[in-house]
């Protein structure tokens, strides 16, 4: 039996873990995208329309990420899709931080007062316009805090797709620990990882709140 | 013809009819003031004109043109019938000078240097021409309505509605924004006031018009129904005031 030392352990999780922070990237960016295009059209008010993303909200809310996984990769091949652990990983991913963004970017854009909006209108602005310049500037300030708080709970997140059989950070744990033998020196590594990715992101949160110093007190 | 034109103006909130059939006519250069006890719908009539009140039934006549609730018409109906509120509803994220900037470039797409140049006329107009760097919270309330009045007039609209602009003013900044309101009227500019100043009524105004339960109770020249008036609620509601 081979002997692994400490640098062997932190060599092969930081292998691994540049699959949990591409994932996580991915399926920020890509939920994201979806968020902001869900939150359009639950703004924009089409009755039917809201209620469909408000369905969506809390589908995605309501069960498990664990289970919107399972579904997404064992669903697809039923239909005849056969997709990858990292396409399955993605995919729900993205689902599941869309819903949370698009809610949570409800809650700032409906924090600007009624006045904001009848101003602009009154000043001939369409809802695109208003959008662009009046809400969304001022809502961003006010999103910032939650949306990264939301984004280190994606990285966090991105560990359930271990369960697939996508080899990120906590997966790779799960199999050095298997041959070591060393599950707390391991797991005590992959931990100490999860928080040099998050860690930061808080950081960067503090440091942007400070720039939008003039957006709406 | 008249400028501005409403007939039979029907709206309800729900089971509640606010406006129960109004007719005015507004024409160029008038100044109207909107007079009532609040709940009699002058807010909500004034809200109409630019279509931030969607109607029921009436019609809505701007320069002759019928607008309709497409929304194309209603951004039309808007570049003519600007408006300044009671909360000043200035953009917290802009400074002064953005904030009139903003909607000669984005609606009616000027070019920078000619936005600003106007923004520049219309702040120097309200006397701020030396707080175009400021953002709204760095100034008093007088002068962030005085902003929202440039902001308003920096669309060259035919027509200024003005939503009890100095209710939200401590005592002392009244007289700065109603100078500025004075001194558009003198200019011929056309104005839609609600106001609760009624000596400022009186003395600005055309024309004055009584709201009471939805409908125009009593219109005229403010000298004649103020001293006297014709209708007993019109009476009693100037002696109110007194």
């Amino acid at each position: 039996m081979s002997e692994f030392t400490l640098w062997d352990i932190v060599y092969n999780l930081l292998l691994a873990g540049r699959w949990t922070v591409l994932l996580s990237l991915t399926a920020f960016a890509l939920g994201g995208l979806v968020g902001l295009i869900l939150l359009m059209i639950r703004t924009a008010g089409n009755p039917w329309l809201v209620r469909l993303v408000r369905g969506y909200v809390e589908l995605f809310q309501g069960t498990p990420l664990l289970m919107q996984l399972f579904i997404v990769f064992f669903g697809l091949p039923l239909i005849g899709l056969d997709v990858s652990p990292w396409v399955a990983a993605t995919l729900g991913l993205t689902l599941f931080t869309s819903a949370f963004l698009t809610e949570i970017w409800r809650g700032c854009v409906e924090s600007i007062g009624r006045g904001q909006w009848e101003a602009s209108a009154s000043l001939g602005m369409n809802f695109t316009q208003q959008m662009r310049y009046i809400v969304l500037p001022q809502a961003m300030r006010i999103a910032i805090p939650p949306t990264v708080g939301f984004s280190v709970q994606v990285v966090k997140g991105t560990a359930v797709a271990s369960i697939i059989g996508f080899v990120e950070l906590t997966k790779a744990g799960t199999m050095i620990t298997n041959a070591t033998y060393a599950p707390f020196t391991v797991y005590g590594c992959v931990a100490l990882m999860y928080f040099l990715i998050c860690y930061p992101l808080s950081l960067f949160a503090r440091h942007l709140e400070g720039k939008f110093r003039h957006v709406a007190r | 013809m008249s400028l501005v034109e409403l007939h039979a103006i029907h709206k309800s909130f729900g089971e509640l009819e606010v406006l129960k059939g109004i007719d005015l006519a507004i024409d160029e250069g008038q100044v109207i003031a909107l007079i009532g006890k609040s709940g009699s719908g002058k807010s909500t009539l004034l809200r109409t004109i630019n279509g931030l009140e969607q109607i029921d039934s009436g019609v809505i006549m701007v320069g002759g043109n019928k607008i309709s609730e497409r929304d194309t018409d209603l951004l039309a109906l808007r570049l003519q019938v600007g408006m300044v509120f009671q909360q000043f509803n200035l953009f917290p994220h802009y400074t002064a000078l953005e904030n009139v900037m903003l909607s000669p470039q984005v609606v009616k797409k000027q070019s920078k240097v000619e936005a600003k140049e106007i923004a520049e006329e219309m702040l120097a107009k309200v006397g701020l021409a030396d707080k175009m760097m400021h953002y709204p919270d760095q100034l008093s309330g007088g002068q962030q309505q005085r902003v929202a009045i440039a902001r308003a007039l920096a669309m060259k609209p035919k027509v200024l509605l003005c939503d009890e602009v100095t209710s939200a003013l401590d005592p002392e900044l009244v007289n700065e924004v109603l100078a500025v309101v004075r001194k558009l009227a003198e200019e011929g500019m056309t104005l839609v006031m609600v106001t609760h100043e009624m000596r400022f009524a009186r003395e600005v105004c055309d024309k004055l018009v009584f709201m009471h339960q939805g409908r125009i109770h009593e219109t005229g020249d403010p000298e004649e129904v103020f001293s006297n008036p014709k209708t007993s609620e019109l009476a009693s509601f100037v002696g109110g005031l007194a």
